[in-house]
């Protein structure tokens, strides 16, 4: 077994473990931190310079069989993969530190632990691998466990509908993918499920213009359902708001990346005239992603929810830095994909404890808790200044890459996507208002009679929102961290992809 | 040794079961279905030795193929579920007793049980007979075989009005549709002159055959099978007679009967589909009776409150998938595509495994659980883990979730449909997979997210047998989920 194939199987194997009796937590942490370390060793070990192509790769033919495509359990990092490897990593072992002990959990805690592993195994497996159809399975794979946890472990009295509702979206937003992905793979030839081998057909004997286009608006649509597309993304906020925190935080961090991930590795290389034939449509919808949400946003009055609503609202700049086709708004986009996943894991990660110690997320029953609780008031900011995308953390550098792509170009006109820039960019003051609304009414001023402050963050708990913090802080000082990793993995797509 | 001496081996079994049961005495009659059980699984093990004759001439040859995998496969496949079946009915023996009991004093406290664990065994060497059937009389005499059977089975509890109207129901709409076949099959001679498969595939191919003829055969021909399969517009029996027959019989119907249907629908539309002056017609006929069968099957499941009702119409829904398969068979000319027959053959194999999944942890509870409702089966989660993640891996490979067998089914047939240019029945699948999704999730919630009902926690008693059957199926539903090959290896 490679040390990537470890690293995809080990959450899956624990969550085995924990299901046939295992100590819950005990299990469930230690395959998170291994997970973590094995993420990490895979970083260091990985070659930044090498452009194109996969590192640590591993495959097993499953199905050869006339008339289908090859099917192989393949696993490979590139540059891309590796930061939503890392990513994932670090907000597995947040997630389940911040997870409540066994004997606080109502219900089945093995149950709970399971679940958990099973999302971040999922998106792990995901992000790992390299054949069409296990890379559409794995995130699968996590869709139950939601469902489950969400339904069972949720908060308020809507869960159970809650649940249904992110299920029926999402598992409708996987057949959409899966006829696209299925016409895909037909149309070249329908010999592989490799996505690499795939690229290169695409380039050699692209897929008809028309074909493209349908192929293109399939695979777009599934995914943006995965991510909360505009204006199919009506799934999201309740599910994060209702949903247990560790939940929240490994589905709004990390799988929902997925759809984004998908994007730049399969719709757009197997796809690119039909990706510019439907740009317009895009930019339309992700202006609706931030500029509607983020007027959605800034009038909601739960934490939850507006929390909720802003991880939808930032999926916008993503799509931006994907629609820029250049490798400087994909770069950017992806370094997005890891840095909100970070902060909104965060944001989420404190929203449940403070929901856990108070009992209510209301944002106008707070007030003046910064001076009873002066570290999660201190947290909470950075994770707020992070959301916005101040200058050092790891989200600024992102934007300013996106927007940077995006606007770049030696001519002087205006194209649509320069427009759609400028509109984007008033996304910014959006997230500010919210954002600094939401602590002005929670933080500062003068404390409500009736509010009792809880006692500060544990060490416990300051450890998992620290992990998140100083790895935001320091992709935000140091962008080259990840970069160096992101833009040849980029390049190499783009030397790889048609046109 | 022949390959129909597994067919007579299994018959003598059931016959020597009938005898024990007859001349023995037995104070426990469940021995019977454990050693009808241990024979099968033997008779199983001679599948992998069995070897076709040297040279296929005369006598019995005549209507019996020579055995390619393929019928060695949808034997075994009838074998595993009659293993599977007689497992159940040892769980589901307390509800045969008390509703078959002989009042008279002095018989035994279980008289009427012994036939119950026999007669699964005759209907499946009729199911073995079958896949091997070519000839249009021995289609025939097997297809009855295992009718007749099932018509005792479905009615078996004799003191129970349920099983006795499904029972009358079926036996009913059984015969009315074995009137279509025969007719059907006489038009069929009719027109080719022949009753063999092979044959007939040679006269339908030609120019001459009378079209107007031919596609009345076909349309006879289809009724039945329609019928058989439980496809719209001819599934109305479905929902009451599943509903009515004890949950064995219902397994085995709505796995070994189906599979049936299908592999006899399989041999007998091939020769129409091979046949150019028909083939536009034709697939025209079936694709309409997919659609109306995935929408009807997949639709009406979303409102059921029984579980046995529910799984009905999740039947039809699944024979709407097998339909598509057929509907959208390459023509011959296209190269290197997908055959019916193996996405047939794997989409049974996948429907065995977790439908009789289902079925297990069914009647498994039945003595627990007091009714069949969806309802009472809530909060399983917490009265018994095993019996709830069991039902949720079949409930998940049902729905065609991915890393499951049902997903590369469903999977198969979409891809076939895409190939055919079906878009029509494509998108039909798509919104029956989907509604799909809708009601197996439906039992999850109702095991997982709700507390036992007041007053409802009888202990679960779990037989040990019936314990590793469960896990073995589990084990076999996702390892086939990750690495379909393991299966299609099995018959191509």
């Amino acid at each position: 077994m490679s040390t990537l194939e470890l690293l995809v199987f080990l959450p899956l194997l624990a969550a085995i473990a924990v299901g046939v009796g295992a100590p819950a937590r005990f299990t469930a942490l230690g395959a998170s931190v291994l997970v973590l370390l094995f993420a990490v060793y895979c970083a260091i070990n990985f070659n930044a310079s090498q452009e194109g192509g996969m590192q640590f790769a591993s495959s097993r033919a499953l199905l050869e069989m006339p008339g289908f495509p090859k099917l192989s359990l393949a696993f490979g990092l590139d540059g891309i993969s590796l930061v939503l490897v890392l990513l994932s990593g670090l907000v597995l072992v947040a997630a389940v530190f911040l997870a409540p002990e066994e004997s606080e959990i109502r219900g089945s805690s093995r149950l709970y632990y399971l679940s958990l592993l099973l999302i971040g195994g999922g998106a792990i497996g995901a992000f790992a691998a390299t054949d069409l159809f296990f890379l559409y399975a794995f995130h699968e794979l996590a869709l139950i466990p939601t469902f489950l946890m969400i339904g069972i472990f949720g908060h308020g009295e809507g869960r159970v509908r809650t649940a249904w509702t992110i299920t029926i979206f999402l598992g409708v937003g996987s057949l959409v993918l899966l006829v696209g992905l299925i016409l895909a793979v037909g149309a070249l030839g329908g010999t592989t499920f490799d996505v690499a081998s795939l690229t290169a057909l695409a380039k050699g004997s692209p897929i008809g213009e028309s074909t493209q286009g349908w192929i293109f608006l399939l695979l777009f649509l599934g995914f943006g359902i995965l991510v909360s597309l505009f204006p199919f993304h009506s799934w999201a906020a309740p599910a994060y708001a209702e949903a247990p925190a560790p939940v929240a935080m490994l589905h709004a961090g990390v799988l929902k990346k997925f759809g984004l991930y998908g994007l730049i590795r399969i719709a757009m290389p197997l796809a690119p005239a039909g990706a510019d034939k439907w740009l317009n449509l895009v930019l339309v919808l992700l202006l609706g992603n931030i500029l509607y949400i983020g007027l959605v946003t800034i009038a909601q009055k739960r934490l939850d929810r507006m929390l909720g609503y802003s991880s939808v609202m930032h999926m916008g700049y993503a799509f931006l830095g994907i629609a820029a086709g250049n490798v400087i708004g994909v770069s950017g986009a992806v370094l997005l994909m890891f840095a909100h996943g970070l902060s909104i894991a965060l944001l989420f990660g404190l929203a449940g404890w403070m929901r856990d110690r108070f009992g209510f997320l209301d944002i106008d029953k707070f007030g003046g808790i910064a001076k009873p609780l002066p570290r999660l008031g201190l947290l909470f900011g950075f994770a707020a200044f992070a959301s916005i995308g101040l200058p050092g953390f790891a989200n600024f550098a992102a934007e300013v890459e996106i927007f940077f792509g995006a606007f770049s170009g030696e001519e002087s006109s205006m194209s649509w996507i320069r427009w759609a820039t400028i509109g984007a960019l008033w996304g910014v003051v959006i997230s500010a208002v919210y954002m600094l609304r939401a602590y002005r009414s929670i933080f500062m001023g003068p404390k409500p009679d009736k509010l009792v402050a809880p006692a500060d963050l544990s060490w416990a708990a300051r450890l998992s929102f620290l992990l998140l913090l100083v790895a935001l802080l320091a992709v935000g000082f140091a962008p080259e961290l990840l970069n160096q990793f992101i833009r040849p993995a980029v390049n190499g797509l783009f030397t790889a992809m048609a046109g | 040794m022949p390959v129909y001496y597994l067919e007579f081996l299994v018959v003598a079994l059931g016959l020597v079961l009938l005898m024990v049961d007859a001349f023995a005495k037995l104070e426990d009659k469940r021995s019977l279905a454990r050693l009808g059980a241990l024979g099968l699984a033997v008779v199983f093990c001679l599948l992998f030795v069995v070897k076709g004759p040297e040279a296929a001439e005369g006598g019995i040859w005549r209507f019996y193929a020579a055995p390619d995998k393929l019928s060695l496969f949808f034997k075994g496949l009838a074998l595993l579920s009659t293993i599977l079946v007689l497992i159940m009915a040892i769980d589901y023996t307390p509800i045969v007793m008390a509703q078959t009991a002989n009042p008279e004093a002095g018989a035994h406290h279980q008289s009427g049980l012994g036939e119950f664990f026999a007669l699964p065994l005759f209907a499946c060497a009729g199911l073995m007979w079958m896949s091997s059937a070519n000839h249009l009389v021995s289609i025939f005499v097997s297809l009855e075989t295992v009718s007749i059977t099932f018509y005792i089975l479905v009615a078996y509890l004799r003191r129970n009005v349920g099983s006795l109207e499904a029972g009358v129901k079926y036996l009913i709409l059984g015969a009315l549709s074995t009137g279509f076949l025969v007719y059907g099959f006489a038009w069929l001679f009719g027109v080719t002159g022949s009753m063999e498969l092979t044959s007939i595939t040679e006269m339908l191919a030609k120019d001459s055959v009378n079209p107007t003829a031919a596609l009345f055969a076909f349309a006879l021909i289809l009724i039945a099978l329609a019928f058989k399969l439980g496809a719209a517009p001819f599934h109305l029996w479905i929902p009451d007679v599943y509903q009515g027959a004890p949950t064995p019989v219902t397994a085995f119907l709505s796995v070994g009967s189906k599979a049936a249907a299908t592999m006899v629908t399989l041999r007998l539309v091939s020769p129409f589909l091979a046949s150019a002056p028909l083939v536009g017609k034709i697939t025209a006929i079936l694709v309409v009776v997919a659609i109306l069968t995935l929408l009807v099957g997949n639709f009406a499941a979303l409102p059921q409150r029984n579980f046995k009702r529910l799984l009905a119409y999740s039947s039809i829904g699944h024979s709407g998938f097998l339909l598509m398969a057929l509907a959208a068979a390459p023509r011959a000319s296209v190269e290197n595509s997908l055959s019916s027959s193996t996405v047939i053959a794997f989409y049974l194999g996948a429907y065995l495994l977790m439908t009789l999944l289902a079925f297990l942890v069914l009647s498994s509870l039945r003595s627990a659980i007091s009714g069949e409702e969806i309802d009472s089966y809530r909060g399983l989660a917490k009265r018994s883990p095993l019996h709830a993640a069991a039902l949720l891996v079949a409930m998940a490979s049902l729905a065609g979730i991915p890393l499951t067998v049902g997903f590369f089914g469903k999977f198969f047939a979409f891809k076939m449909a895409i190939d055919a240019g079906q878009w029509g029945l494509l998108g039909a699948a798509l919104v029956a997979a989907a509604a799909g999704f809708y009601y197996y999730l439906k039992i999850a919630v109702s095991m997982y997210f709700s507390d036992p009902a007041e007053g409802d926690n009888t202990v679960i008693r779990l037989n040990p047998l019936t314990g590793i059957a469960m896990v073995v199926l589990m084990i076999l539903i996702l390892v086939a989920g990750i690495a379909p090959g393991v299966v299609v290896g099995l018959f191509s």
